[in-house]
């Protein structure tokens, strides 16, 4: 019997997919992997230096967060958890807003992406997608939405309200689900009684595909699919990238307590997404010997000044904590906006409780 | 001019608002074909077509989700939920994302959202039909909360929520749905979000209130005025959050009495909120304590119990009395 779900798959010996990708494109994709390894190995670093607050790395996750997110557009709806600094960055979020996100400094998007702030409860940014996607469709704009979210954000019910709706209304909106194995500590397995992640498409009326996560070609080119067909009135996708989180949930835990050495080892090395794209271009001579390293070294030096913008960032000031909440402040918090500044102001002039 | 009650006026306002601007969308369960289980939106779906007037699948959490997602996007989304006992599905949307994305995305992005929700009881409505839990609601940072008791009220508080770039939750008194009509004009009326209103003007104690309640304090202060000679001022909310603490400490100053009137359960509703701006805004004129005159802690019962879990005249009239004799 044929795999209903057959993994999509462009680098390695099980290619079903001829690469259509351009080298160029190859190359940015490459680059911003590489990229997006060092800032996540460089901001664990700062939170264990105390710079930054909690940090949710994407080890292991580069080809999915950077692959898929270069198939898009720049007019394109995104709609992130908070793992997806990948994909933003593609989208045009600059690392040092992350950074200052992860040092409570405020939002975590800026300029002119189209970019929602990174939702924190689990898949409930999922429906705003759907009423992004079905905005751009009732005004005749010719983009998508795409939210990306886990194998744990299957299990919650804004995860299965929103593509009902998005299958109703055919909505031109991507549903990305990363299955990195984990949702903290638990496995997908005690997520879930299905074998796929995919298959709860078909529930729904919504076309789905599975995805090599690790394959950052694959993830490409399934995306690119996913868009095309949403723009031509064809309506949704879910897609499952397997893949694996490497390193921790977030810096505040341990996975030595809850996971297998062993799993982490199979997905390491040959698996690892970076090491398999580097490979694969280098076999192609796409990459030319000796280019990768200086794209590493590169690398460092960009994420080193990301990092230092954020961290030679102003203080932050109280108003700012009222300023957006409205678009026009209310009386009332006016008045509570200036109790904390009357007795705390002369303190946030010299950097605050927290400069 | 034509008299019309809040059904009528509250479409009359939607069908004005649609024709206006084309980004205003309306979804929710039943709300097309059917014109929603009130009648609020008769005769849209035939006129502005099932793109604009969307009937939704029965999901509360992705009504108000991909609403939030609409409002961002460029429409003018304004989602019904079909009664205020189903909202809870949705709270996780109220909660975690309607009144935050202005703050989270540093006022890049606004949600120019309005979340109508017909509630109240004392209309022998099934179980979970009649809940009134707006002070949860008026607990969530970043939104705005507005209730009419007033078929002109709805129309200007409609016009002023669209417009409004942040979300607004709009809830519709059921009780007062065809109870009482009042000339409303065709085309926009202004009544601006914040401002209360003195229903009633008086000398002798002032009775804070919203929604339903109105309509009994109105009799209440009739009767009284009639046959005691009790002079008694109304201050009708009309907008819950940002409340209107000043016109509640001007009444309040000038009876130097007070009673909040609530058909919500009484632990820590919207009334304790009100008593607290009184204490800080009024407490050296007052004469006596501030009372108040709410549903009792229990689940909204089955409508048999109706009539003594909901204030009754008898219980306001009670409290206005007991204040004046202090």
């Amino acid at each position: 019997m044929p795999d209903a779900w057959p993994l999509y798959q462009v680098i390695g010996p099980e290619a079903n997919h001829p690469d259509r990708v351009k080298p160029e494109i190859a190359v940015k994709i490459f680059n911003d992997m590489v990229l997006l390894r060092t800032f996540d190995e460089k901001t664990i670093n700062l939170q264990r230096q105390g710079r930054v607050g909690t940090f949710p790395p994407s080890l292991g996750q580069e080809a999915a967060e950077i692959g898929s997110a270069w198939a898009l557009e720049p007019e394109d709806w995104m709609a992130p958890s908070y793992r997806d600094h990948g994909a933003l960055y593609v989208h045009g979020v600059p690392f040092s807003h992350v950074v200052l996100f992860a040092m409570g400094k405020g939002s975590s998007i800026d300029g002119v992406a189209r970019v929602l702030p990174s939702s924190i409860p689990i898949s409930s940014h999922l429906p705003h997608a759907v009423g992004l996607a079905m905005a751009a469709e009732r005004l005749n704009q010719a983009h998508i939405a795409i939210a990306y979210f886990g194998d744990g954000g299957t299990s919650e019910g804004d995860f299965h309200e929103a593509l009902n709706f998005a299958g109703v209304f055919r909505a031109p909106v991507i549903f990305f689900c990363q299955n990195n194995g984990w949702a903290i500590s638990v496995p997908v397995s005690q997520q879930t009684a299905t074998p796929t992640l995919v298959q709860k498409a078909s529930a729904y009326g919504v076309f789905g595909a599975r995805v090599d996560g690790n394959d950052a070609l694959a993830c490409y080119q399934v995306v690119q699919e996913a868009r095309a067909r949403a723009l031509a009135g064809d309506g949704p996708t879910l897609i499952e990238a397997l893949t694996y989180r490497i390193g921790p949930h977030t810096t505040a835990d341990d996975p030595a307590r809850y996971r297998p050495l062993e799993e982490l080892e199979q997905w390491t090395g040959a698996k690892d997404p970076i090491v398999r794209l580097q490979e694969y271009l280098e076999g192609l001579g796409i990459l030319a010997p000796g280019e990768a390293l200086r794209i590493r070294q590169d690398a460092t030096v960009f994420v080193n000044q990301a990092v230092d913008d954020a961290l030679n960032s102003a203080p932050v000031e109280i108003h700012s904590m009222f300023e957006h909440v409205y678009q026009t402040i209310p009386r009332g918090l006016a008045l509570q906006r200036e109790e904390l500044e009357r007795i705390h102001g002369a303190m946030a002039g010299k950097g605050g409780l927290h400069g | 001019m034509a008299e019309m009650n809040a059904v009528t006026a509250i479409n009359q306002t939607l069908s004005e608002l649609m024709a206006e601007d084309a980004r205003v969308v309306l979804l929710g369960e039943d709300v097309g074909k059917n014109g929603g289980v009130f009648r609020v939106t008769e005769g849209l779906w035939n006129r502005f077509g099932a793109r604009r007037v969307v009937d939704t699948p029965l999901a509360e959490s992705a009504i108000v989700g991909s609403a939030i997602g609409m409002a961002i996007g460029g429409l003018r989304p304004i989602a019904e939920i079909q009664f205020m006992g189903f909202l809870y599905p949705a709270l996780n949307q109220i909660f975690s994302h309607m009144g935050r994305i202005g703050q989270r995305s540093s006022g890049k992005f606004r949600v120019p959202l309005v979340v109508r929700i017909p509630y109240g009881g004392g209309i022998r409505a099934p179980e979970q039909h009649a809940d009134s839990a707006e002070a949860m609601l008026v607990h969530t940072p970043g939104i705005k909360v507005v209730v009419p008791s007033t078929p002109y009220d709805a129309k200007g508080l409609l016009y002023a929520a669209v417009e409004d770039p942040d979300p607004v939750i709009f809830l519709e008194p059921i009780k007062l749905y065809r109870l009482g009509r009042m000339e409303v004009p065709q085309g926009r009326v202004n009544v601006p979000i914040g401002p209360a209103r003195v229903a009633r003007s008086g000398d002798d104690v002032s009775v804070i209130t919203w929604g339903a309640m109105n309509h009994l304090a109105m009799e209440v202060a009739e009767d009284l005025a009639r046959t005691a000679g009790i002079s008694v001022e109304i201050i009708d909310l009309r907008t819950l959050k940002p409340m209107d603490t000043e016109t509640i400490a001007e009444s309040v100053q000038k009876t130097g009495r007070a009673i909040v009137l609530h058909e919500a359960p009484r632990t820590a509703g919207l009334g304790g909120e009100v008593v607290a701006s009184i204490q800080e805004d009024a407490f050296w004129w007052l004469k006596t304590p501030v009372r108040r005159v709410t549903a009792a802690d229990v689940p909204y019962p089955p409508f048999a119990w109706e009539d003594w879990y909901m204030p009754t005249k008898e219980r306001l009239a009670g409290a206005i009395r007991e204040a004046l004799a202090d």
